[in-house]
């Protein structure tokens, strides 16, 4: 998808604690629309407290979040996602008694439009046809996969203007994963403009237009996608080349 | 064997909803009409032998249809919501007070009447219509339950159940000391607030001459009052059925199974948490003042810590989640607790020729059936589905899932 250069999303200066410890220490950053923007780093990073920011899960202490030009930060999860952001949380996290039309239907909750939801369950098991069969089992009983499809689908139910992954080729096979990062450029070239957090950054830097490599909590570089991967630095610690 | 079949085919083409609906619409019947043969199962027994003792009588029947109402209620907090609320007993205590004070002469000199039945308006005090009390303490409990739920649901599990136990602990002190707050007294402290208006449905009886004008004009007022009791479990059981099915139940199973996933997924925790804490103290309020008008009576002791650890011994009994096996916790554990311990001690000394005194013992007893369940059938009597497969997979959903950054 062609991006327009408006930024829908815009972190300045974000600083969140867990208690007090400083997780994230003055992150700033940019989502314009339509693209897949990606956050690379180590373990403790901070890459999840900065989606969790985002959402609303951890209130930054400091710093403002934009989202359409609004300052979305103290806003609860539920108004965010009313908004028009929603996550595939770290983990998956899905409702593990719950079947998986059920976890699908969660990520419908805060809308009222039932044809559109029915549209777009029939639309996510378009994406993942592995969840249809499925649809009636048990998300707890789902393979690792599987999973993380559920994930993302609940995740898109919300018809999210931004989609936040987090980490969702953790623990997946290789062919796994590349039909994942397949899917999270089908979803973005739907119209989906996607906050990529990975580990495996070099898949993360073939999906994405954009990439931020984080380093203990703040931004090291930031640069084009095709930039960071020739990067030298980027490649050495993050993309195990030389 | 072919006749047989036969039978089995015609039963298989019965409606599902019909089938599932039959087993409950018989145990309504049976128990529609438990006043009526009571009697014959008596004499039959031998009237007065000890083994008829074992028949639950209709007052006992009574304090049964109070108890399932108000597992019923706490199941919306603990079962649905996977809320534990160990202070369960101040709602019911705030329902029975509504009773209180607006079908007595506490107030007097003041003199209300407000469509009142079966009461002469030259008694004084506020006398507001029963049935209207009985809605009246149903909203002033839940109000009463979003009030204590603002400001403890922000807790998690073990620190809530803390908080509320504080709360179930504050209120009887609270009714206690209520015969001087400020000067006034609202609750006529230790004395407690007697005796309170009966129910009864006034000119209705000239129409209908079934209906009593007031419960106390006829011979067998308990029977009433069971039949009440009966009515609104029936009233409860529909209300908690519906509400499971609904968004709000769905929003309530999501915030048992993973609180952060929940919110993540849009479901306002707050607001989700209070609705479950107002509705559990709905039907815990429209107990207590159902109970406070049955015994026409209200003391700041009826509502010790004991009451909320068994309500919820009936909730965890009868199978959390699970409105059925909820109803048969709550009629089993009240039914031992009130009638059947003393009668099965009673016929035990008479076989063995001992002479245990099993009323005494009721809590150790109680303990050890709870202990026996939880090793023999931990799901409870009747499991919700959902719980059912929770223990199959023998996942908290927590520990497979959680990946806190």
């Amino acid at each position: 998808m062609s991006t327009n250069g408006t930024p829908l999303l815009e972190l300045e200066d974000v600083h969140t604690y867990y208690g007090t410890i400083e997780a994230i220490k003055g992150i700033s950053l940019q989502v314009r629309e339509g693209e897949v923007v990606t956050l690379i780093g180590a373990n403790g990073a901070g890459k999840s407290t900065t989606l969790r920011s985002i959402q609303g899960i951890n209130r930054p202490k400091r710093g403002r979040i934009l989202f359409n030009g609004k300052d979305i930060v103290g806003h609860p999860p539920h108004e965010i996602v009313r908004l028009g952001i929603s996550q595939s949380p770290e983990g998956r996290r899905l409702f593990p008694r719950m079947t998986v039309l059920e976890n699908l239907e969660m990520g419908a909750f805060q809308r009222r439009d039932r044809s559109g939801v029915h549209q777009d369950v029939e639309r996510v098991f378009g994406l993942f046809p592995r969840l249809a069969e499925r649809r009636s089992q048990k998300a707890g009983t789902l393979s690792g996969g599987e999973q993380q499809m559920c994930a993302m689908g609940r995740a898109l139910m919300a018809r999210p203007k931004l989609l936040l992954l987090d980490e969702p080729s953790m623990g997946l096979a290789p062919v796994l994963v590349e039909r994942i990062f397949e899917i999270v450029t089908e979803i973005n070239s739907q119209g989906t403009t996607i906050l990529l957090v990975e580990q495996n950054a070099l898949m993360a830097l073939d999906v994405a237009t954009r990439g931020y490599v984080l380093e203990t909590g703040v931004v090291a570089l930031t640069d084009d996608a095709t930039a960071l991967r020739s990067n030298e630095r980027v490649r050495k610690a993050y993309l195990g080349l030389t | 064997m072919m006749e047989r079949l036969g039978l089995g085919d015609a039963w298989s083409r019965v409606p599902a909803r019909v089938r599932r609906g039959l087993l409950p619409l018989v145990v309504f019947l049976l128990l529609i009409f438990y006043p009526s043969y009571y009697g014959d199962i008596t004499s039959a027994i031998g009237s007065s032998s000890t083994e008829a003792q074992l028949v639950p009588t209709v007052p006992t029947m009574v304090i049964m249809t109070v108890y399932v109402i108000m597992a019923l209620g706490l199941n919306v907090v603990v079962g649905y919501a996977g809320l534990l609320d160990l202070g369960y007993v101040a709602f019911y205590a705030a329902g029975a007070y509504v009773a209180g004070w607006f079908a007595t002469q506490q107030f007097s000199p003041h003199n209300v009447h407000i469509l009142s039945v079966g009461v002469p308006s030259s008694i004084q005090g506020f006398h507001f219509n029963v049935w209207l009390l009985l809605i009246v303490a149903c909203l002033f409990a839940a109000v009463f339950g979003i009030i204590i739920g603002l400001p403890t649901l922000r807790l998690r599990g073990d620190y809530l159940a803390i908080v509320t136990l504080g709360f179930g602990e504050m209120v009887p002190q609270a009714v206690n000391n209520g015969d001087n707050w400020f000067g006034h007294n609202i609750t006529n402290g230790p004395n407690g607030l007697t005796p309170i208006d009966a129910l009864g449905f006034g000119a209705l009886h000239n129409e209908v001459s079934f209906f009593p004008s007031a419960y106390y004009n006829v011979t067998n007022a308990v029977s009433y009052y069971y039949w009440t009791g009966i009515a609104l479990v029936v009233f409860t059981l529909f209300c908690c059925i519906r509400i499971r099915d609904s968004r709000l139940g769905r929003a309530w199973i999501a915030i048992r199974e993973d609180e952060i996933a929940a919110a993540a997924m849009g479901v306002p925790l707050m607001r989700t948490k209070t609705w479950a804490y107002a509705i559990g103290a709905f039907f815990g309020g429209g107990a207590g003042c159902f109970y406070a008008i049955y015994k026409s009576s209200t003391f700041p002791g009826d509502f010790s810590l004991n009451i909320s650890i068994t309500v919820l011994a009936m909730v965890i009994l009868g199978g959390m989640g699970n409105v059925w096996g909820v109803c048969m916790g709550g009629a089993v554990l009240s039914y031992l607790n009130y009638q059947g311990l003393e009668a099965v001690g009673n016929n035990v000394n008479n076989l063995a020729g001992t002479s245990f005194n099993v009323p005494q013992y009721t809590y150790g007893i109680f303990g050890f059936i709870i202990v026996l369940m939880m090793l023999l059938r931990p799901e409870g009597l009747i499991p919700g589905r959902r719980r059912r497969v929770e223990l199959e997979l023998g996942v908290e959903g927590g520990s497979l899932y959680d990946a806190s950054a």
